[in-house]
């Protein structure tokens, strides 16, 4: 099987979704672990130049999450609900607290490749072409700039 | 290029006539009479089309006299990849964390955040 070390990504065309495919050197319980776990999942949601900090998780079937990213004075806030947690398959809403009226539906698929690594597909619904396109437009405005500064620090620490 | 300029391009490749359209348009430039030819719609139907991808930025039909042939604007998908491209980088600096984490789990075998 082909091997997707490099974030794959397809905007469809005929529905607002974002579809996103990655390999991971993992089994499936951590790559699990990592998205329902708080203290991990801080440690990556990023983006590089802000800190996370977690107000409320509870990563079970109908739980609900809501997590504050932070840089300086500036806090952006996100929450959601964890409509389906299962091993293999997490369905979950995401609200920018700001837009409250915006509401992704995303899934999140835990594939076992059998060799100790593991395939994460992840599809982002939303309600509109320009919601998309609004997402789509965020990544202009974050992270651009922030380069691999935190993967470097991880590798020079021995981290990776 | 602006979110409402992208909204346009995304809107026009939403629908499947168009999207068709593009993909011959894509072979070489083609009158509006010859782009009807395989449809069950009328020469009206197909301007219509043809206005939204040209509102959109990815046909254009030079002036002049009839048949003015529709060409496609290739330059306008590279914009609207460009910004999946961005979109699709930030999401890779997220995973090579998530890299990060994972591999940290590796070695402590715990899944709380160890240093080295």
């Amino acid at each position: 099987m082909t091997r997707i070390t490099e974030t794959a990504i397809e905007a469809d065309p005929k529905l607002p979704i974002i579809r996103m495919t990655r390999d991971f050197a993992a089994t499936p319980g951590q790559l699990f672990r990592a998205h329902t776990d708080p203290v991990l999942f801080a440690q990556w949601i990023g983006p590089d130049a802000m800190h996370t900090r977690i107000e409320h998780w509870d990563a079970r079937t109908g739980g609900s999450w809501r997590f504050v990213s932070v840089q300086g004075e500036i806090e952006y806030a996100f929450r959601g609900c964890f409509h389906e947690v299962r091993h293999d398959r997490i369905v979950q809403t995401f609200t920018f607290e700001a837009e409250p009226d915006g509401v992704a539906l995303q899934t999140l698929w835990i594939e076992d490749l059998g060799d100790g690594r593991t395939r994460l597909r992840t599809q982002s619904l939303v309600d509109s072409f320009e919601s998309r396109d609004g997402w789509l437009a965020s990544g202009m405005e974050t992270g651009v700039n922030e380069g691999y500064a935190k993967l470097d620090r991880m590798l020079a620490d021995g981290t990776v | 290029m602006t979110a409402d300029t992208l909204s346009r391009v995304f809107s026009a490749l939403a629908d499947p006539t168009r999207r068709n359209i593009v993909t011959r348009l894509a072979e070489g430039d083609a009158t509006v009479g010859q782009l009807a030819e395989p449809y069950q719609m009328t020469l009206q139907a197909v301007y219509k089309h043809l206005r939204v991808l040209e509102d959109a930025g990815l046909v254009t039909r030079p002036h002049g006299p009839q048949p003015r042939p529709a060409h496609l604007e290739a330059t306008a998908f590279d914009v609207m990849d460009d910004w999946i491209e961005r979109y699709r980088r930030l999401a890779e600096q997220r995973y090579r964390r998530l890299d990060a984490v994972l591999a940290a789990m590796n070695d402590t075998g715990t899944k709380e955040e160890r240093s080295p």
